[in-house]
């Protein structure tokens, strides 16, 4: 599922300023580019695809053996930075829903010079983005409750592990904003949506850019997860979305 | 003047002849309610089967009528009941033979929103057409023989015609049996609940369901609105399959036996939550008959199984153990998507 907004903006007013001073130049320069996005996932070298689904085969860093049943994630704004540091920012959101097989990959078309550019995605929602209303996320059940500050998840990774007591047991990975409830009303003590860097990639008519998830990452890096404190209820628990925030910073990486 | 009234009355005459000889069926687009409208993506129509007035009326005849049954005694409406949400009051279904079916009649509202297309508990039918011919042969259902049903149709007095309005110009077939009853089903339309009124900002929620809605919403508590819907998918359900932990093992196996993989086995389709009230026995088997035995499964009944959701919590103590007070909440909640309007407006032809 990709959303592809008509809201196209330069990210950086300076650049914006130097760039329609050389708007005659940049015209020229002008080409028709398809950029396609797709993503594959993996358990560090290993592919994952929802054929490996439901199956006890993955072992994360804490030790603990589990199976994926569900796995949907969020990315949007896609970023695109030339070496002046001018950027384009593409208000798209995109649904990676890796239990269907579907939105593994989209791909929009504008007018840019060729060249090389940094290009940046961001996972989940920025504030602003999460604010907004979309029919098609409402229709794929991907909300996040108001008592919680509403918008949606970022991520719902769900699946069993093999609890303490040798027994199967569920776990909700969910990722959404993070917020504090204990109040009574939401407090948000940090952004938990972040930039996916893809680093510098050339970009001519058509550019096929595939984003390598590595999901044993969510269990590791910094912080080594303990599914048996941390499987469920988590989207009212800050810190524990804290967590997920902190791991999800190496879960991405070009495919290279 | 009496010239230009002659060329007026002429074109008239033109007009009407020329209808006559290609009749074309008049658009009936659905009328999307606001919630709807505000909140999800439109519905689903087939390319091939547009929604017409003469469809759905012709639809809507075939649905209330016997004629599609064996023996004629059955029509849809003897168990899809308008009165009942266009469900009836059985755990299972009984057919023309008097044999039980096995699963609980489904309610019909709002199938136009099933974005992924299957229908049945079990996903088996892959859309709303397809769905309209298993009924019809099953022989523990209507247990009729299409090509009886077709011949019926066509020694008809009104059926010929009728259909030649909907399908201008094409043999009365199985085919356009299902799309016509389709398209009338697509036009039952749910969304006038106090819920939906108060999304609307038309009324207020009692501080019971107000706490019955939260309940709904608390990953900690209820927990429903991953699988049930919310405020922002107000059809109150994700259409998807789901193994809720009714069983410990499966005699019905659901979706399994449809896609033949054991992952699936014990999952059946997440049924909307409007109308509840008037949808009892609840479950694909019919096995609750009050909301509170419903609640009181998920709160304290859970079975573990190798398929059960991820979503289903505590299941080693068979549930989340929800408040006296929750649960009574809850329901009062779950009430307030109850829409009479809905029940007064769909029955047969006159």
């Amino acid at each position: 599922m990709i959303n592809l907004k008509y809201k196209r903006h330069f990210i950086y007013l300076l650049s914006f300023l130097l760039l329609a001073c050389n708007s005659k130049d940049q015209d020229d320069l002008l080409q028709s580019v398809v950029l396609n996005f797709s993503f594959e996932h993996f358990w560090d070298d290993t592919p994952v695809s929802n054929a490996d689904f439901n199956d006890f085969k993955f072992t994360t860093e804490a030790g603990d053996v589990i199976s994926i049943e569900r796995l949907r994630y969020l990315v949007s704004d896609v970023q695109i930075i030339d070496a002046n540091n001018v950027g384009l920012e593409y208000d798209v959101y995109n649904l990676v829903d890796v239990t269907a097989g579907e939105g593994l990959g989209f791909e929009f078309q504008d007018d840019i010079p060729l060249g090389t550019y940094t290009v940046r995605l961001t996972f989940g929602l920025d504030n602003e983005d999460n604010a907004e209303n979309y029919a098609d996320l409402n229709s794929a059940n991907f909300n996040v409750p108001e008592m919680l500050g509403g918008g949606y998840h970022y991520m719902q990774f769900d699946g069993k592990f093999i609890n303490s007591e040798s027994a199967e047991q569920g776990f909700n990975y969910h990722a959404i904003r993070a917020v504090d409830i204990s109040g009574g009303s939401p407090v948000f003590p940090q952004d938990t949506f972040f930039t996916i860097d893809l680093g510098t990639i050339w970009i001519g008519p058509s550019t096929d850019i595939s984003i390598r998830a590595n999901l044993a990452e969510w269990f590791k890096n910094p912080n080594s997860w303990e599914l048996n404190e941390l499987n469920s209820v988590l989207m009212p628990n800050a810190n524990a979305q804290i967590l997920m925030y902190e791991n999800g910073q190496s879960v991405f990486s070009l495919n290279e | 003047m009496k010239q230009l009234l002659l060329v007026f009355l002429f074109l008239v005459i033109l007009s009407c002849s020329n209808t006559e000889e290609s009749y074309s069926p008049i658009s009936a687009p659905l009328d999307i309610p606001e919630v709807f409208e505000n909140n999800i993506l439109p519905p689903v129509i087939p390319l091939d089967n547009p929604q017409t007035e003469e469809g759905i009326a012709l639809g809507r005849r075939l649905f209330f009528d016997r004629i599609l049954s064996g023996d004629g005694s059955q029509s849809c409406a003897s168990c899809h009941q308008p009165q009942l949400a266009f469900s009836d009051d059985n755990p299972t279904s009984r057919g023309i033979e008097g044999e039980l079916g096995t699963r609980n009649t489904m309610p019909i509202f709002n199938l136009a929103w099933n974005y992924s297309e299957r229908f049945a508990w079990d996903g088996k039918e892959l859309s709303l057409e397809r769905q309209v011919l298993e009924p019809v042969s099953n022989p523990i259902e209507m247990n009729s023989d299409w090509d009886e049903v077709i011949d019926r149709l066509n020694a008809h007095p009104d059926y010929p015609t009728l259909f030649n309005q909907a399908f201008p110009n094409e043999p009365i077939s199985a085919d356009l049996v299902t799309k016509a009853i389709a398209q009338f089903e697509r036009t039952l339309i749910s969304a006038n609940s106090k819920f939906d009124r108060y999304l609307l900002g038309e009324v207020s929620l009692t501080a019971n369901e107000e706490n019955g809605l939260n309940v709904f919403m608390d990953e900690a508590r209820g927990d429903c609105f991953h699988c049930h819907g919310s405020p922002n998918n107000p059809l109150w359900t994700d259409n998807d399959f789901h193994n809720n932990g009714l069983d410990a093992t499966f005699t019905d196996l659901g979706l399994g036996a449809i896609t033949g993989d054991p992952t699936d086995n014990g999952k059946f389709r997440s049924p909307s939550l409007r109308n509840l009230a008037y949808t009892a026995p609840y479950m694909h088997d019919g096995r609750f008959d009050s909301l509170e035995e419903v609640i009181d499964f998920y709160s304290e009944g859970l079975q573990a199984s190798p398929t059960i959701d991820p979503l289903m919590k505590k299941i080693d103590q068979g549930g989340v153990q929800l408040t006296d007070q929750d649960k009574a909440d809850l329901i009062a909640f779950l009430l307030t998507l109850t829409d009479p309007s809905f029940l007064e407006t769909q029955g047969p032809p006159n």
